[in-house]
Parts: structure tokens; sequence; C-alpha cells
């Protein structure tokens, strides 16, 4: 045949069309902007209530059950297919991240399944979040003898 | 007796395809080809808790249409040729688990269509078998599960990422002398590996696969693309199908009538399958409800039908490695070509 790799690899990135950067990048803009805006909304009226900070964690709260009730009937994956990071971004997709795994192994079981699979996408998240938050204690503590 | 031209088995008393029948979910019921489907299922759960179960019914569907349609019980098969994209090929064991013939499992990933009916055909050829069953599926619910993420994971889908299909599709072979449409010839792939990566491009991981086994083809049995009436690939898709149009006429056989059944199976500017369909099922069921009819009804007279499979695993991508790819093809005819 008269191919190799490397003719190939130029042949594949001409025949293969870009995403659509500008779509793509409006759909997160307008879907994740309208998910930070509930979730302003939703503080400020936990603010009628409650100080800042508990006003905070509780609109976390909800919008992550939000996020698990639409991700139930498929909703929320239909919403993404559409806006990429707008829904990935925020809390909301982190949930929608361990409640789809959640769903999808219960056929494997609660241990094997559910407990075993539920961090599959969110796992890195979770390890490289504790090793960061691990690199800048050290850091803070060294700091802290100067 | 089979006659070897180079990579291709001829068969001089071609044995044939007497019933075939092809089932789809949700999807192909809203596609091009919807019409021609034996049975379309909109629940493709089929009332089971495990997708790897629904995709085992979704067989079952099919090979029961399949033998109704070839007049015979199950207990009348001689063997059955069939695989499909689950591990292990849990889909087809289950299934042959309730049918009980004689099997023979593949693993061709998408390609296996091809490859089981290629192997159907010279062992009914050779006079080995009288009655045997060629078949595979693919469910789109089962494959995404084991090859990508969860079903409601919201993640954005490359505009060349392709859509695994819902489908199945089963032929019945018989030796030569029976009703039917005749297999003249069949060719079994070589593995190709240009270096492709990109899971989310199965059709460019493909194509060298697909156009080599097109190249040993015509160049083994001495003819050309316009012999034929169309010549199919399984589930290349857009950027797969273009890559084959363009390498072919660098190699100076340029294919004017070339078809993909990922480009078939669905309407790809209204779908949303991006680049087209694929799996197992799309090339399988595009042969039993598009190819298969219209050989039989004498408006093709010689197809070639080349089904192309990626043969990386999960595990393989992630360490890295390149997608291998294989193609197998059938030639089939209408049947006054194979009396």
């Amino acid at each position: 045949m008269k191919l190799n790799p490397k003719q190939y690899e130029e042949m594949t990135k001409r025949a293969s069309p870009p995403s659509p950067v500008w779509k793509d990048c409006l759909w997160a803009f307008f879907v994740g902007g309208a998910i930070c805006c509930l979730g302003e909304g939703i503080r400020q009226i936990w603010l009628l209530w409650y100080d800042e900070e508990l006003a905070g964690t509780l609109t976390s709260l909800v919008l992550i059950l939000l996020s698990a009730l639409l991700t139930m009937p498929g909703w929320y994956q239909k919403l993404a297919a559409k806006a990429g990071a707008g829904t990935l971004v925020p809390i909301t997709g982190f949930a929608n991240s361990v409640v789809s795994p959640a769903i999808e192994f219960k056929a494997e079981g609660w241990i094997t399944g559910v407990g075993a699979k539920i961090f599959i996408i969110a796992g890195p998240v979770i390890t490289y979040g504790v090793l960061a938050s691990w690199v800048w204690g050290l850091l803070y503590w060294v700091m802290g003898k100067f | 007796m089979a006659i070897r031209r180079g990579d291709t088995l001829v068969f001089p008393k071609p044995p044939v395809i007497a019933a075939w029948a092809a089932v789809g979910g949700k999807k192909e019921s809203e596609g091009p080809l919807a019409a021609y489907f034996d049975q379309l299922f909109t629940d493709t759960s089929f009332g089971e808790d495990g997708w790897e179960a629904a995709e085992s019914d979704l067989q079952q569907q099919c090979i029961s249409a399949c033998l109704r349609k070839g007049g015979i019980e199950r207990t009348g098969l001689d063997i059955a040729f069939a695989g499909d994209l689950q591990a292990q090929c849990t889909a087809s064991n289950y299934t042959l688990r309730a049918l009980g013939c004689p099997y023979v499992g593949l693993y061709g990933a998408c390609s296996t269509m091809a490859e089981g009916v290629a192997l159907a055909a010279a062992f009914a050829a050779q006079g080995l078998v009288g009655q045997a069953l060629a078949f595979t599926s693919s469910h789109f619910c089962a494959a995404e599960r084991q090859f990508r993420t969860p079903l409601d994971y919201g993640g954005k889908r490359t505009p060349t990422a392709q859509w695994t299909a819902t489908a199945a599709g089963a032929c019945l072979l018989r030796p030569a002398g029976a009703a039917g449409v005749p297999v003249l010839s069949i060719t079994f792939g070589r593995v190709q590996d240009f270096a492709v990566t990109d899971i989310n491009n199965m059709g460019a991981a493909m194509m060298p696969a697909a156009a080599a086994t097109l190249l040993q083809f015509f160049k083994g049995t001495g003819t050309r693309p316009t012999d034929f009436d169309a010549i199919f690939t399984g589930d290349l898709g857009e950027v797969g199908a273009a890559l084959l149009q363009e390498q072919m006429a660098n190699e100076g056989v340029p294919l004017p009538n070339h078809q993909d059944c990922g480009c078939l199976l669905y309407d790809t500017a209204t779908q949303q399958v991006q680049a087209g369909g694929s799996g197992a099922g799309c090339s399988a069921a595009v042969l039993c409800a598009h190819i298969l009819p219209r050989l039989q009804q004498g408006a093709w007279r010689r197809v070639l039908l080349l089904a192309t499979g990626a043969l990386m695993s999960q595990t393989t991508f992630l360490q890295g490695e390149s997608i291998p790819g294989i193609a197998h093809a059938v030639e089939l005819g209408c049947p006054e070509v194979g009396v």
C-alpha cells in the first residue's frame, strides 16, 4: 500500500472535521453561566435565613441534588451533549460524574458495582485534589517557618 | 472445492445465504433503513436488568426471525458462527446457551458479520454443514459502558466519533444448489496498523485495513471496482469513507460506487450520530436489511461487502497502544449469477 503512518497522520488530520469551537464556546458560556446564575439565585434565597458561609454550602448542596435528579432520567447528559464544558465545570458536573456510574454499575451489585465504580470518573479529581492539598499543606508549613 | 486467488477464496459452486433477518433499536427505527428491518424495538432494555442481557435478547429476536424465514427450527442448525463487541463475546455465548447448536465464537469487532458469513460459506461450500448460521450484534448501551463512559455521564462527542448501532443481523447459509443469494468469494483480511491512537476516530483507524483487503481482492481476482454494482464498507463513517476513497484513488483504483454502512444506517445530518454508525450490528443490519434484499430482487447483480473492525481493547488503548484494524470481504451475487 502506498501509505506510511506519517503520511497517514497528515491525511487523517485533513479529513477529520474540527470541533465547532465558537458554537461549543457559546453553548458552554450560556449554559455554564445559567447554572451559575441559578446558583446565585439559590444563594440569595438562603441568605434570607443564614449567614454567607452556610448559605454558600447549602447552595452547593442544592445544585448537587438538582444535578443528581436531572442525571437520573438522562436529562443532564442530553444537555451536556450540547453544553460541554458549560455543564462539566460547575459543581453539577462533578455530581453528574458520580451519580452516572452509580446508576450504570448497579447491575454489578452494591459493593462490586456501585461501591467500587462510583468514583470511576471523579476518582482522579479526588486523588489529585488530595495530593494537591497535601503539597500545599507542606508549602504552607515551610512558609510558616520563616 | 474453493479456488485460492491470492488471499481470496473463490467458490466455483457458491454456497447461498438462504434466509436473513435484521433487527434494530430506537435510533435505527428513526433512520433511513427503518422500513426494511424485520423488527424494531423502541425499548432496547427488553425488560432486562443489564444491557448485556438485552443484547442477547436482541440477537435471539433476530435469529428467530431468520430461522422462521428459512423455514427451519433451531434444532435443525448444524453450526453457528457468531460474536459481538462485549468482552469475551458474552452476548453471543448466552444466545448460544439458549440455541444449543454447535458454536464457533468469533471476535472480529465490527468485522464479525463478514467474518461469520465467510466462515459459514466456507463450511457450506465444502459440504461440511447443511444449515449454518452466522450472526452478530451490537448494543449502544452495552458498548458505551464497556468502551467509554457511563450512559448518563454528560460528555461531549467529537465530530469524528461514531454511534454504536443497537442492531443485529443473522444469515442462514446452505450449500450450493439451495435457493438464496450466492456467496461468490470470501477474503480474510490482514491486520493493519497505521499508528492511529484516537479512539474517537475509529473510521481513520480502520481505513488502512479496508484499503489493504480491497487491493488484495482486486489483485487476486483480477477484477475492478466497476465490475460491481456497489462496494460496501462496514462502518468507516464519513471520515473513514472519505479517507478510503482518497487512498484508493492514490493507489490507482478509484471507487466510484463505494458506500459505507455507517452512513446508510443513519441520517448523519439530522440524527446526531456524528460521523455515522458503527458496531458489529451496523454492517450486519445493513447487509440483512438493505443489501441482501436488493440482490435477491435482482436490482443488483454483484456487490462486495467489506466489514471493518478495530481490534483494540480499553486496556491497550489506555496503555497508549495504537489501534489495529482488520477488514474481511464477502462477494455476493444475485440468485441467477450463482446457479
